[in-house]
Order: structure tokens, then C-alpha cells, then sequence
């Protein structure tokens, strides 16, 4: 009495468990749910959603509304209990429903073919009937040669009179679903490894300076167990342009004292060391840091000369008598479009210009900016070439540095979703019966054949695939009973 | 000739064939069915070679700031899918491509005067919500061979959603008896309310000087009409708005008595809802959601990071998901699978359009 009752609870769990019921209901909870997510500002400061909800439900509301969401796990939902229970509803469902078509599905595919009965063929959903006045064995050659070239093994039965010829092809096109589904859980599972035993940081790197660890957002650090170094960082800009083209740096990896690699990365192109991962992401201003300006200095017919300098500084340019001195900086500069007057429209270095104050024996003093963007501004009269190539030391790269040992999984899941998404969709599991026999018992009158097919799915496809096999096999049928 | 003039003629006959299609529906001649396609043909040839024209361009643009840049790469960077202007264009040209792919296969006219105003309104939404269609530089994070592939595959996938939306919503009307029934409520009220802000649309863009134009959904949206600086203009807006969709819910019926006159049937509607939805959605999880995946890690090291953008992909493929278990394993049929193909193209316009003009987010075009 016991053991049944235990028995049936355990049934009914399992029904339960692998209903599409279940699945559609909780893909229609994911959906609705995921909305919220996408509205209140996730993993932000509260200020900010508070503000947002204000304008839903006015401002003296909003505080006591932001308690609840927060309560709900609004702020941060994608790791909220309830998400995370949704999603592992999700996949017991689809692991259960595997588990429990599976073996049906496979049976299905292992199962040799047999003959059927002519009555039973004429139920299936694709049929079709020819008549041939020749003989039952050319009708037999014929059709079996077409459906070989089609690439149908074909199987042959005899009963009475009768000749059935049989095949299938595609059978594995049933497991598709089954491929597609298991990628699913393949990508939870990377997903799983990669937040059990990776982590997400980052780390700003003033150029020149080094690190042996990255910090999480909550601004805890993360050993990287060897320590990686900014060279420089640089953005590129288009042209006459403000959008930029280019992010880039230059990092080094230190590892037990001895340098092991060395690489520019960029937006698209990041640089990994054991695992771990250094992207570009961002990049800023270090608050009152002083830094070097890198000079550029060709005079006239002469070899280039990369020079460094702090501010206030002074250079010569070779064989001239001409003696610059850095008197300003600016990280951004433009001309106001009314005064005309120069002004810094931005903190971060946007167009980066210096004045240089150029004087020399016998020569009139004159100070002027040079920008890095444009070089002509550089080009002093005689000919000689000034170029500001960087202010070093005052900009931080931003780096998104991770460890995800589950990317593989993913990348692998996603190749495998591809070819089961190929197969469930456009290939299809057919079969085909064509009985032969003459019209009536015995006798030597015409050849009858009844053709019945069925298909896992695009019947349509599968009809037109029969006509086109019967009309070539009639057409070889007739070639050669006239001869 | 140059590309934004070609555009413009196969603009002009898409909105053409769109009306003719209507036509076709109420007259029912086979010759003005012939004129629909072949307008629809012509605008589709006038596009293709506009797509190209774009592409050299914008790859000699590209050569210009690049010169270092090989062949195949620059071609590859220079694909003209990246910025909201060009993938809006993409979505019409794969749209009116697959249409034209069902109406030969399945000989059936009449879904252009379904499939045709989804392609109007994104070339009408192209003009009016000023976004620029200059050839842009590529900003950093687009410089990838994923996009390509990402933006191609997931538009292809939109696209054949796009049919399936046409041909759920011809479905929803055939089906429905009653004009009490919500079913018909829902169509006919959709309808009006989409048909009247459409005009409402064309009628600010009318009044509009050129710089306005540029933006208008941003400031001047519905400017002309509904938010009229004259109490008059209002009032007769509404009015004739409230006119407008009761004779749509009164007559709508009629649309359903063409349709049934015609050669089709509510169970090839439902197939081709079907057909299109199995066809796009491998494409959209390739595409949309795995290549997108894939370009997200490469670039900021996180293939998932849950921004709106993703997220609205997700919904939108859990959407399509649904469809595909509810009619196939499920056994939903008839007027809740097509309503479900109608609320996936939705979400699909929500993770295209809203996401970027509503939500702001990590990769939004329209951030920029
Ligand atoms: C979003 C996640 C899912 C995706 C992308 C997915 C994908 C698919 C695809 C592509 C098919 C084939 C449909 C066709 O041939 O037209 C299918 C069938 C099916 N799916 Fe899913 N599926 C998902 C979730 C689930 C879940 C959670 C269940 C759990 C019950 C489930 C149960 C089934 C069943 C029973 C079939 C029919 C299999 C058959 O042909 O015998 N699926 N699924």
C-alpha cells in the first residue's frame, strides 16, 4: 500500500517534470519576468533607480517602492533566488523530458524497417498511385535503381504476388532536438563553472605603473598571481574627428621578476596570460598626476630626436640657436566660435595641445600650441618640425580583466546548438513504402504501384521529393518497355 | 546614379506595391496582382544595387582611414550593416526578399499586402526618426569580423519573423466571426491605432522643414497633429482618429470576406507562420543571440552581461521558443499560436527599436 503510494507520488513528480506544459509556462515566467531587469537599472546605486521610479510612481512613493523591488531583488534580479530557482526549474524540465522521451525516440531510430500492409500503407499521409502496362519485375529494377541513386537503401519483401520495396532515410534527424536541448544545458553548465571558478575585475593601470592584482566591483582585490605593466595608453582619432577610432595599450607581463609578455591590445583584441584575460574597456585621466611631454623634434633636413620633459622645461632645437620652453597644457583644445578665444572643452585628453614659448639669440619670442591631433601645427617657420607625440604618465587604461574557465564549454555549446538547430529544422526522418503488384491477382494485366510515405516533418518537400522520384522512375519505365 | 537615389526609387516602390497589393486584395484582378510584384521586383532590384553601391563607398571610406587594411578585412568592416540607417535597410531588403521567396513558392499574392506596410513603416521610420545615413567611421567596438556575421544572420531571422507577423495577423483577421469577439477587438483597434499614428507620422513630416525633420521623434513627434500648439487642430485630430479606427472596427470585416474570397486559406496562413518562424528562428539563435555572445566576449571579455539589449534578445527567443513547443509539442493551434507569432515580432521591434530609443544600454546604435 505504501511502496504504491510512494510509487505514484513519484509518477506524478515525474509527469510533472517532463510536461511541455511546464516548459511553456515557465518560458512565459522567464519572459514576463526578465522585462523588469531590463527597466529598473540593475547592480546600480539606488539614487538612481529611485529617481527612475519616481516618474512612475511619483516621488514620495518611490523610496518605499525601491524597498520592495530591493526586497524582490529587483536591483540585481539575474542572480536573485528566484530567477536563478526559475532557471533551475528550467533545466530539471528539460533534463527530466529528455530523460523520458529519449528512449522512445531511440527505440524508434534502432527499429529495422519492415514491410507494411498494402491496406495500412494507403493510411499513411503521403500516397500516391501509378500504373504501368509492362512487367512487374522492369517496374521493380527501375524504381529501386532511381531510389538507390536518391541515396534510399532500399529494402525488398515478396508476399504472394506482391513486391514491396522499402526505405528510410534521415532517421537521425530525430535526435536534433534532443542536441539542441543538451546544448542548453551545456551552456548553463559553462555558465555554472565560470562563476564558481572565474571571476570579473577590473583594474586601472596608470601608464608606467604596475600591478600584481585587479579588483572585483565591490573593490576587493584579486591576486593575478604575477603582475602585469602599462607601457603607454592611446586613443586614436578619426581624421578631423572627435569619435575615436582606436583604443589601445601597451601591457607588459611581469612573471617571477622576468618579463614573459609583451602586447598592444585593443578594443576587439585583448591579451591572455594563464588564463586570465586583459580587455580593453575604458580609459581616464589619473587626478592630479604630473606626467612627461614626448617632443617630437626634426629640424630642418635633419634626423628626428624624441625628446622628454616635465613642464617648464626647456629644449634646443639642434643647430638653430632656438630654445623652447613647455608653458601650458591643455587636454582638450578649441577655439571658442564667438570670441575666438582658446578654451579646454574637455578633461580627458581629447585633443591635447602644449604651448611652447620658442626664443633664441636675435629672435623675437613667440609662444604657440601644438596639437598632437594635427602635426601642421608643429611646423615652425625655417622649416623646422616640433611634434607633440604624447603627455605621458597622466592617463590610466581601463582594463576588464576575467577569468572564465567555462568560455570553452560555451563556445562548444553554441557549435553544437548550431547543428542541432540545422538538423531539428531543415532535415527531416523519411520513410517510404512502394508496393508492386498487378492489378488484378495473378493475371498478367498492368502493374499497379501504390506509394505511401511519411516524414518527421515538411511534408510538402517530401510529396514533391516523391513525384519527382516517381516521374523519373516512370520515365525510365517506359524507355524501356518500348524497346 | 548614386546609392541614396536608388534607395529612394525602390523606397518608392515598395510604398507603391504596398498600395497596389491593397488594391489587388479588394479587386482581385490577376493583372493588378502582376503589377504589385513586378513593382515589388523593381524595388528590390533598385535596393540590391544600392546595397552594393553603398558597400563600395563606404569601403573606400573605410580604405581612406585604414590604409593599411587588407582586402578581404576592409571589405569585411565596410559591410554596410552598421549603424541603425544601414540594418533598417538590410531588414526591408531580407524582408522583401523572403516575401518574394513564399509568394513563388506558395503562389499566394495577397500576404504582400501584409508583408508590404511592415516594410513601409521601417522605411518611413528610417526618414522620420532622423537617424543619420551618412557612412559613419566604425567606432572601436564594431571593428570586428563577429558583426558582421551577428548583425547579417540576426537581420535575416528578424526578417523571416517579419512574415510570420504578416501572415499571423492575416490569420488572426480571417478567423475572427464576431466583431465583439477580442480577437477582432484586438486586430481592428491594432490596426486603426498603428494606420493613424502612421499618418499622423506623414503628416508631420509634411509640415516639417528639413532641419526639423532630422528630429523629429525626438521633438516634433506627432507635433502636427495630436500635440498641436492649436486647440482646433487637436480636438479634429481626435475626432477623426476616433472615426478613423470605429469605421476600421465597423468595415474591418470586410477584409476578412476579401480574404476568404481569395485563394488562400486560414491553414496556409498558419503554415507559412510556421515555415517563416522554423526558418527564423535558427538564424536569430545563431546569429542574434550566439555570434552576439561570441563578439561581446572578444571585445569586453563577458559574453553575457545581461544589458537590456541582450536581455530583449532573450525575451524575444523565449517568445519564439513558446511558439515552437505550444504548436509543436504542445498542440496549441489556431488564434493563441498566431496571437504568440504577433506578440515574438513585437518583442523583436522592442529589442531592435525600443531598447535603443527607450533603454539605453551597453551596445545601443542609438547611444551614439
Ligand atoms: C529555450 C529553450 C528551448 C529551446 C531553444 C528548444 C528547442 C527545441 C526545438 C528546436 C525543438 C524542435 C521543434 C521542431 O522540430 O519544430 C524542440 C522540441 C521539443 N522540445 Fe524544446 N527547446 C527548449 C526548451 C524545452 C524545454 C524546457 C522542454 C521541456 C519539456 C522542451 C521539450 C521539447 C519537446 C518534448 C520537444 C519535441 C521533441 C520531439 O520532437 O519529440 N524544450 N525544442
Amino acid at each position: 500500500m505504501e511502496e504504491k503510494k510512494k510509487k505514484d507520488i513519484f509518477e506524478e513528480a515525474w509527469r510533472f517534470l517532463s510536461s511541455v506544459k511546464l516548459a511553456i509556462f515557465t518560458l512565459i515566467i522567464l519572459a514576463l519576468s526578465s522585462i523588469i531587469g531590463t527597466i529598473v537599472e540593475q547592480q546600480a546605486e539606488p539614487a538612481k533607480n529611485i529617481t527612475l521610479l519616481a516618474k512612475f510612481f511619483g516621488d514620495s512613493a518611490a523610496p518605499a517602492v525601491y524597498n520592495v523591488f530591493a526586497k524582490l531583488g529587483f536591483m540585481d534580479m539575474y542572480h536573485s533566488w528566484w530567477f536563478l530557482s526559475l532557471l533551475l526549474l528550467f533545466s530539471i524540465n528539460l533534463i527530466v523530458c529528455t530523460l523520458d522521451r529519449f528512449p522512445t525516440t531511440l527505440r524508434l531510430v534502432r527499429t529495422p524497417l519492415g514491410p507494411l500492409a498494402e491496406n495500412v500503407l494507403r493510411t499513411l499521409p503521403v500516397k500516391k498511385e501509378l500504373k504501368f502496362k509492362t512487367s512487374l519485375n522492369i517496374v521493380k529494377d527501375e524504381i529501386a535503381n532511381i531510389m538507390n541513386l536518391s541515396k534510399y537503401r532500399v529494402l525488398e519483401a515478396n508476399k504472394d504476388d506482391a513486391i514491396q520495396l522499402y526505405s528510410q532515410k534521415g532517421k537521425y534527424a530525430r535526435f536534433g532536438v534532443y542536441i539542441v536541448h543538451l546544448s542548453i544545458i551545456l551552456i548553463l553548465l559553462g555558465a555554472i563553472i565560470g562563476v564558481r571558478f572565474g571571476f570579473g575585475g577590473f583594474l586601472n593601470l596608470p601608464e608606467g605603473q604596475e600591478s600584481d592584482v585587479a579588483y572585483t566591483s565591490g573593490g576587493k582585490e584579486i591576486p593575478l598571481g604575477f603582475s602585469v605593466k602599462c607601457n603607454w595608453y592611446d586613443t586614436k582619432y578619426y581624421e578631423g574627428m572627435d569619435m575615436p577610432q582606436d583604443f589601445k595599450s601597451e601591457l607588459v607581463v611581469m612573471d617571477g621578476g622576468r618579463e614573459v609578455l609583451k602586447k598592444v591590445i585593443e578594443v576587439n583584441s585583448p591579451l591572455t596570460y594563464k588564463g586570465i584575460t586583459f580587455y580593453q574597456s575604458s580609459y581616464g585621466m589619473v587626478p592630479n598626476a604630473t606626467g612627461y611631454f614626448v617632443l617630437n623634434i626634426t629640424p630642418s633636413g635633419g634626423n628626428s630626436n624624441i625628446i622628454w620633459l616635465k613642464a617648464g622645461e626647456s629644449f634646443d632645437i639642434p643647430g638653430t640657436g632656438t630654445r623652447g620652453t613647455i608653458v601650458n597644457f591643455s587636454p582638450a583644445l578649441t577655439q571658442d566660435k564667438r570670441t575666438g578665444a582658446l578654451m579646454t572643452y574637455a578633461e580627458n585628453m581629447v585633443n591635447p595641445a602644449v604651448a611652447i614659448r620658442f626664443d633664441g639669440p636675435g629672435q623675437q619670442q613667440f609662444t604657440g600650441w601644438i596639437l598632437k591631433r594635427y602635426p601642421d601645427t608643429g611646423i615652425l617657420s625655417g622649416g623646422h618640425k616640433v611634434e607633440l607625440v604624447d603627455y605621458w604618465g597622466v592617463e590610466y587604461t581601463g582594463l576588464q580583466v576575467s577569468k572564465d574557465p567555462g568560455v570553452w564549454l560555451i563556445y562548444i555549446a553554441c557549435i553544437i546548438m548550431a547543428i542541432g538547430l540545422y538538423i531539428a529544422f531543415f532535415m527531416s526522418h523519411k520513410k517510404l513504402w512502394i508496393n508492386i503488384a498487378h492489378e488484378s491477382p495473378g493475371s498478367k494485366g498492368p502493374v499497379r504501384i501504390t506509394v505511401g510515405g511519411s516524414t518527421s516533418r515538411n511534408r510538402l518537400a517530401f510529396e514533391k521529393e516523391i513525384e519527382h522520384l516517381l516521374s523519373k522512375a516512370s520515365h525510365a519505365i517506359e524507355g524501356r518497355s518500348r524497346k | 546614379m548614386n546609392s541614396s537615389m536608388l534607395f529612394d526609387i525602390s523606397a518608392g516602390a515598395y510604398i507603391a506595391a504596398m498600395i497596389i497589393y491593397v488594391i489587388y486584395l479588394v479587386v482581385k484582378n490577376r493583372t493588378v496582382g502582376v503589377v504589385a510584384t513586378s513593382m515589388t521586383i523593381f524595388g528590390f532590384v533598385s535596393q540590391s544595387a544600392a546595397f552594393i553601391i553603398r558597400w563600395v563607398n563606404s569601403y573606400s571610406f573605410w580604405l581612406a582611414s585604414n590604409p593599411t587594411s587588407g582586402f578581404v578585412e576592409s571589405l569585411l568592416r565596410a559591410a554596410p550593416l552598421r549603424n541603425l540607417y544601414e540594418s533598417l535597410v538590410f531588414f526591408v531588403w531580407s524582408l522583401i526578399l523572403i516575401h518574394l521567396l513564399i509568394e513563388f513558392k506558395y503562389k499566394i499574392r495577397s500576404l504582400g499586402a501584409f508583408v508590404t506596410p511592415v516594410a513601409a513603416l521601417a522605411l518611413l521610420f528610417i526618414d522620420i526618426s532622423g537617424t543619420t545615413k551618412e557612412i559613419q567611421p566604425l567606432m572601436p567596438a564594431l571593428q570586428s569580423n563577429w558583426l558582421l556575421f551577428h548583425v547579417l544572420l540576426a537581420f535575416l531571422g528578424y526578417a523571416a519573423f517579419g512574415v510570420s507577423f504578416g501572415a499571423a495577423a492575416a490569420y488572426i483577421i480571417m478567423i475572427t466571426e464576431s466583431k465583439k469577439e477580442k480577437t477582432y477587438i484586438f486586430w481592428s483597434v491594432i490596426t486603426g491605432i498603428f494606420l493613424v499614428v502612421l499618418i499622423g507620422m506623414g503628416i508631420d513630416f509634411l509640415s516639417l522643414s528639413a532641419v526639423e525633420r532630422k528630429e523629429l521623434i525626438q521633438s516634433h513627434f506627432l507635433k502636427a497633429t495630436f500635440r498641436s500648439e492649436s486647440g482646433g487642430v487637436v480636438v479634429i485630430s481626435w475626432l477623426a482618429s476616433f472615426v478613423f479606427v470605429s469605421a476600421i472596427w465597423r468595415y474591418g470585416h470586410r477584409l476578412k470576406k476579401v480574404l476568404s474570397s481569395m485563394s488562400i486559406t486560414a491553414n496556409m496562413l498558419d503554415e507559412i507562420t510556421y515555415k517563416s518562424i522554423a526558418v527564423g528562428f535558427p538564424l536569430f539563435t545563431l546569429g542574434g543571440l550566439l555570434m552576439g555572445a561570441i563578439w561581446a566576449n572578444s571585445a569586453w571579455g563577458k559574453y553575457w552581461s545581461w544589458d537590456p539589449k541582450e536581455t530583449w534578445s532573450l525575451i524575444t527567443w523565449f517568445v519564439y521558443a513558446l511558439y515552437i513547443h505550444a504548436r509543436y509539442v504542445g498542440g496549441w493551434r489556431g488564434k493563441r499560436v498566431a496571437v504568440l507569432a504577433v506578440v515574438g515580432f513585437i518583442a523583436v521591434i522592442f529589442t531592435y527599436l525600443g531598447v535603443n530609443l527607450v533603454l539605453s544600454g551597453l551596445h545601443s546604435y542609438g547611444s551614439q
